[in-house]
C-alpha cells in the first residue's frame, strides 16, 4: 500500500540514497561511532587501545556468529541453532584438546575437527530446511535442541579448562600486535573473497525471489544448503573465539547468543526476508550490541536497570536498522 | 478411498492419532502413564502452553510473517506482577487479573504499533521487545520481593473443580470454544483470515488492516498474561524467566496444529491438539530413564520427524 510513496524519497535524498545503496552499512557504522563517542564521554579510559582490544576479543565470537547468520538470512532463511552449534563446537574442541594432552598439535587437530563439526551441523540444517522443506524457524529450533543435547552429552557440566597455549595465544600478542587484530584482518580478507564469489550472489538471488532464481536455472536447494554450511563454518569459528575468551568449555554458552546474532544482522541493515544485506553491516551490528552494554555500564546505570536500558537501546537501534536498511534498498 | 486419505491428512487428525500413539507408547514404557490422573496432570501443563499458543495462533494467522517472540517475556512478567499484586491473598486475585491483562495488552500494543506504523518486521519487533521485557523482569525482581500465589488460584489450577477436572482445563476448553467461534463465526475472525491470506485484497475490501494487526498483537499479549497468571498458580511462586520456555514451543504447537506460518490458513482446535501432543512428548521423555543430554537429542529429533507430517513447503517447479 505504501510502496508507491518510495519514489518521491528518491528525488528528495538522491545523494544520501545513492551513498546508502553503495555502502548499506553506513547507518550501522554511524551508530558504532556514536556509541564509541558516548563511551569516550562517560569513561575516557574505555577508548584506550587496551580496552578496545578487550572489547574486540570479547565480542569477536558474536561478530562471527552474526556473520554466520547473515549467510542464511541472505537466502531468506534463518538459523536458530547457530548458538547451539557454537556450544557444541566449544565443548568438543575443549574436551578433545584436553584428551590429547593440550600440545600445539592437539590444538590444531581439535580445531580442524571443530570445523568439521560446524560443517556437519550446517549440513543437517540445510538438509532439513532446503531438502525436506521444513520451515526454517521451527526446524532449526528443533535441531538446536538436538545439538544442545549432543553438547551436554560431550560435557554435562561447564568447567573443563582449555589448554593454556590456546587462550594465551588468543588473548596474547604476535609481533607486537594483539592476536585478535590478526583474526580481524584475516576475517576481512575472507569476507572480501567470499563477497566476490558466485555463491554470495546466488544466495542473494534465492533470497530475493526463490521462484525466479529457480526458473533461471539456479540449483535453489543446493544453494540454500551451502548457505547453511557457511553458517555452520562461521559458527565453529565463533566457537574458537569464545573458547579463547572464556578459556573453558560450557555446553550452554551459545544459547543466549542466537537471538543476539539475529539482532546484529538486522542492526546491520540486512533484510530478514532475504535478498539484501552485507556482512560488514552484521559485523558492525555485533559491535553495536557490545558497545551498548559497555555504554550502559559506564553511564553508571544502577545494576538492576542495566538489562532494561540495554534491551530498550537495542530495540531502538533495531528499529533504526530496519528503517535505514529499507531506505537503502534499490 | 481418497476421502479417507484426505481425512487422515488433516493436521488435527494427524495430531490426534499421534497423541493416541504417544499415550500408548508412554503406557508401554512406564505403566500408569496413560491413567486418568496422569492425563489430567499432562493436560494442566498443556493448557498453560495452549493458552500462550492461542495468542501466537492469531498473530500467525494474520500473516505478513506474523510471529510473536515476546510471549515468553510477557508470561514471566505477568507471573511476577500477579504474584506481587495478590501476594498470597484471595482478595487480590481480581486486581491481579486486571493488572496482568493491562500489562499484556500494553506490550502487545507497543508491538503492534511498531509493526504497523513503522513497518518493522514482527520477528524483529517482538525480539527487541523480548529484550526489554527481560530487562524489566530484573528491575521488578530487584525492587520488590516476588510474591506468592493466592490459595484460590492454586486450587483453580491444580485441584479438581467440576467433574473432577481442574478449573484451568475448563478455562482452556472455554478458550477453545471461544476461539473457534471467533475464527469461524465473527466478522473479526474472517478478517483475520482475510489479512492473512491477502493483505492487499483485504485492504481494498475495506478491512482496517493496521487496526486488525494491532488488535492481534494485543490479543497475543493478553493470552500470554493469562497464561502467566495461571503459571503462578501452578508453581506457587514466580521465579526468574518462568515464561522463557513458551516462546518457541508455542510456535511449534501452532505448527503441529496445522496452521501455516505463512498465515491465513489453520485454526485453534488443531493448535490445542498440537500443544497436548508436545506436552505428552515431553512427559514421556521425563518418565523414561535417560539423562538430560539423551532426552534433548531424542526431543529434537522427534520434533523434526513430527514436522515431516505437517505443511512442508512446496517443491520448486519451473
Amino acid at each position: 500500500m505504501a510502496e508507491i510513496a518510495t519514489s518521491p524519497t528518491y528525488r528528495r535524498a538522491g545523494g544520501i540514497r545513492r551513498l546508502l545503496e553503495r555502502y548499506p552499512f553506513l547507518p550501522a557504522l554511524a551508530i558504532v561511532l556514536v556509541l564509541l563517542a558516548l563511551n569516550g564521554v562517560f569513561s575516557p579510559n574505555s577508548l584506550s587501545y587496551r580496552s578496545l582490544t578487550g572489547l574486540l576479543s570479547t565480542y569477536m565470537a558474536l561478530i562471527l556468529l552474526a556473520i554466520a547468520q547473515t549467510y542464511v538470512v541472505y537466502a531468506g532463511d534463518i538459523d536458530l541453532s547457530a548458538g547451539s552449534i557454537l556450544s557444541l563446537v566449544n565443548v568438543a574442541i575443549v574436551v578433545l584438546m584436553e584428551r590429547w594432552g593440550g600440545g600445539a598439535g592437539a590444538v590444531l587437530l581439535a580445531l580442524a575437527i571443530g570445523l568439521l563439526i560446524g560443517l556437519a551441523c550446517g549440513l543437517v540444517n540445510g538438509f532439513v530446511v532446503a531438502a525436506l522443506r521444513l520451515q526454517a524457524i521451527v526446524a532449526t529450533f528443533a535441531t538446536s535442541i538436538f545439538f544442545t543435547g549432543l553438547a551436554l552429552y560431550i560435557l554435562p557440566v561447564a568447567g573443563t579448562p582449555a589448554p593454556t597455549i590456546f587462550w594465551r595465544t588468543y588473548g596474547g600478542r604476535l609481533l607486537g600486535l594483539p592476536f585478535v587484530f590478526y583474526i580481524l584482518a584475516a576475517l576481512v580478507v575472507l569476507l572480501t573473497v567470499l563477497s566476490r564469489t558466485r555463491l554470495t550472489t546466488q544466495l542473494l538471488a534465492v533470497g530475493d525471489d526463490q521462484q525466479a532464481a529457480y526458473q533461471t536455472g539456479l540449483p535453489v536447494v543446493a544453494i540454500r544448503i551451502r548457505g547453511y554450511l557457511l553458517c555452520g563454518l562461521f559458527s565453529a569459528l565463533a566457537a574458537f573465539c569464545i573458547t579463547g575468551d572464556t578459556a573453558s568449555g560450557d555446553p550452554l554458552v551459545g544459547g543466549k547468543m542466537t537471538l543476539f546474532s539475529v539482532a546484529a544482522v538486522v542492526l546491520g541493515g540486512s533484510a530478514l526476508s532475504g535478498g539484501w544485506g552485507t556482512v560488514v553491516g552484521s559485523l558492525l551490528g555485533a559491535l553495536t550490541i557490545g558497545l551498548i552494554s559497555s555504554v550502559v555500564f559506564f553511564m553508571g546505570t544502577p545494576s538492576e536497570w542495566q538489562n532494561f536500558v540495554q534491551g530498550l537501546a537495542i530495540l531502538i537501534v533495531l528499529m533504526a536498522g530496519v528503517l535505514a536498511g529499507r531506505r537503502a534498498r534499490p | 478411498m481418497s476421502r479417507i486419505t484426505s481425512f487422515l491428512r488433516q493436521p488435527i487428525v494427524v495430531a490426534l492419532i499421534l497423541i493416541v500413539l504417544l499415550l500408548y507408547l508412554g503406557e508401554l514404557l512406564s505403566p500408569g502413564f496413560a491413567s486418568g490422573a496422569q492425563i489430567l496432570r499432562l493436560m494442566i501443563v498443556a493448557s498453560l502452553l495452549g493458552i500462550v499458543a492461542a495468542g501466537q495462533n492469531v498473530v500467525i494467522l494474520g500473516g505478513r510473517e506474523g510471529i510473536d517472540l515476546s510471549v515468553g517475556g510477557v508470561v514471566s512478567l505477568s507471573a511476577i506482577i500477579a504474584g506481587n499484586v495478590m501476594n498470597g491473598a484471595d482478595g487480590g486475585i481480581l486486581p491481579a487479573i486486571a493488572a496482568c491483562l493491562l500489562a499484556g495488552a500494553f506490550f502487545g500494543l507497543l508491538n503492534g504499533l511498531g509493526i504497523t506504523l513503522l513497518r518493522i518486521p514482527p520477528l524483529v519487533m517482538t525480539l527487541g521487545m523480548l529484550g526489554v521485557l527481560q530487562g524489566l523482569l530484573v528491575v521488578i525482581r530487584m525492587g520488590i520481593p516476588s510474591g506468592q500465589a493466592a490459595p484460590a488460584l492454586s486450587r483453580f489450577v491444580t485441584q479438581p473443580l467440576v467433574l473432577g477436572v481442574p478449573g484451568i482445563i475448563w478455562l482452556w476448553v472455554a478458550i477453545g470454544i471461544l476461539m473457534a467461534f471467533m475464527l469461524n463465526r465473527t466478522v473479526f475472525g474472517h478478517r483475520i483470515y482475510a489479512i492473512g491470506s491477502n493483505e492487499h485484497a483485504a485492504y481494498m475490501a475495506g478491512v482496517p488492516v493496521r487496526l486488525m494487526r494491532i488488535a492481534l498483537f494485543m490479543i497475543s499479549g493478553m493470552f500470554s498474561a493469562i497464561a502467566g497468571l495461571c503459571l503462578l498458580g501452578y508453581s506457587g511462586s514466580s521465579f526468574a524467566n518462568v515464561g522463557e520456555q513458551y516462546t518457541l514451543t508455542s510456535i511449534i504447537a501452532v505448527v503441529f496444529g496445522g496452521t501455516s506460518l505463512a498465515g491465513g490458513k489453520g485454526g485453534y482446535t488443531g493448535t490445542m491438539a498440537g500443544a497436548f501432543l508436545l506436552v505428552i512428548l515431553q512427559g514421556i521423555l521425563t518418565t523414561v530413564n535417560i539423562d538430560e543430554s539423551g532426552r534433548q537429542m531424542v526431543f529434537g529429533a522427534t520434533l523434526l520427524v513430527l514436522m515431516m507430517f505437517y505443511g512442508r513447503g512446496r517443491a520448486m517447479r519451473a
